[in-house]
């Protein structure tokens, strides 16, 4: 059931792309292109699809806050509050990304639909970052670890 | 403003929204692309169901669109396929890095108000900004 309501979630967040037409990388540089403010070119519908979407998702957030979901004994809020470097860089280097192409995640995978090669390519290298991320982060906690461990050894 | 699309943005932003909404009242989980997308790569993780699932709603929808006689745009992308995969590493280390993209951040985390997600959303965003002013209007002319 709770893999059942994902896949109605994620389909209806897919009709949300479409529909806003941010399945288009070009629709999205046309709002990132902010020398089209003095030129009347600049499409502002990114910042319309985001101002809608954060109606309604902090009103049902907040609405949802006190609650247990119906699927799982508790709801799994981000716990995390520190501004610190990790999450300005990634932030940074996401940024630097989604400016060459105009995809991000989302409508990265919504466009695999279309078979496009660019964007198979795109998800593709998409996907590697992100294990590498992972391995990377894993192989610095495990070397941590044995960092660690070698200090209790010589401390007993 | 020849190509602003307010009506269908609103729709298409409601959407978004009722999606994240559903999904923490179903599911107890956040609607964050590149967290749902990340997990579901990462071998560790143990809760693959509902990640695969929606990432196959989420490829659905545009294909029901065009089933259903709506015109879903070929994506027009950069010539450069190295481009595009500088880019697309460049998207997927940074959100695992920065914990979130466009929706975990920029719809779910200022939905919250989370000042974390409100510093990553403007940090991606000036960013975005950076490099689309200079490749189109510095570097491409």
């Amino acid at each position: 059931m709770p893999a059942l309501a994902s896949l109605v979630c994620g389909f209806i967040f897919g009709l949300g792309l479409v529909i806003s037409r941010m399945v288009q990388p070009t629709k999205v540089l046309g709002f990132l292109d902010v020398f089209g403010i003095p030129s009347g070119t600049w499409d502002p519908s990114l910042a319309v699809v985001m101002a809608a979407g954060l109606a309604v998702t902090g009103i049902g957030y907040a609405l949802l806050r006190p609650r247990t979901p119906i699927f799982d004994s508790q709801s799994r809020w981000p716990t995390a509050t520190a501004i610190d470097r990790p999450l300005l860089t990634g932030a940074a280097l996401f940024g630097i990304g989604w400016g060459l192409v105009g995809l991000c995640p989302g409508p990265a995978i919504a466009d695999l639909a279309t078979l496009s090669p660019g964007v198979i390519v795109f998800v593709i290298a998409m996907a590697i970052g992100m294990a590498a991320h992972d391995l990377w982060q894993s192989r610095a906690a495990a070397q941590l670890e044995r960092k660690f461990a070698g200090l209790t050894a010589a401390d007993g | 403003m020849a190509n602003f699309t307010p009506i269908s943005a609103a729709i298409g932003g409601a959407l978004i929204g009722l999606s994240a909404v559903l999904l923490m009242l179903f599911d107890g989980r956040i609607a964050g692309i590149s967290g749902i997308l990340g997990g579901l790569l990462n071998p560790q993780t143990k809760d693959r169901a509902w990640r695969a699932a929606f990432v196959v709603g989420l490829i659905a929808a545009p294909v029901s669109a065009v089933l259903a006689g709506y015109a879903v745009p070929i994506p027009q992308m950069p010539k450069s396929f190295i481009t595009i995969a500088v880019a697309g590493l460049l998207v997927g280390f940074g959100t695992r890095l920065g914990s979130g993209c466009t929706s975990g951040h920029g719809i779910c985390g200022i939905a919250r108000l989370s000042p974390r997600s409100i510093a990553a959303t403007m940090v991606f965003m000036v960013a975005a900004i950076i490099v689309v002013a200079l490749t189109r209007h510095v570097i491409g002319g």
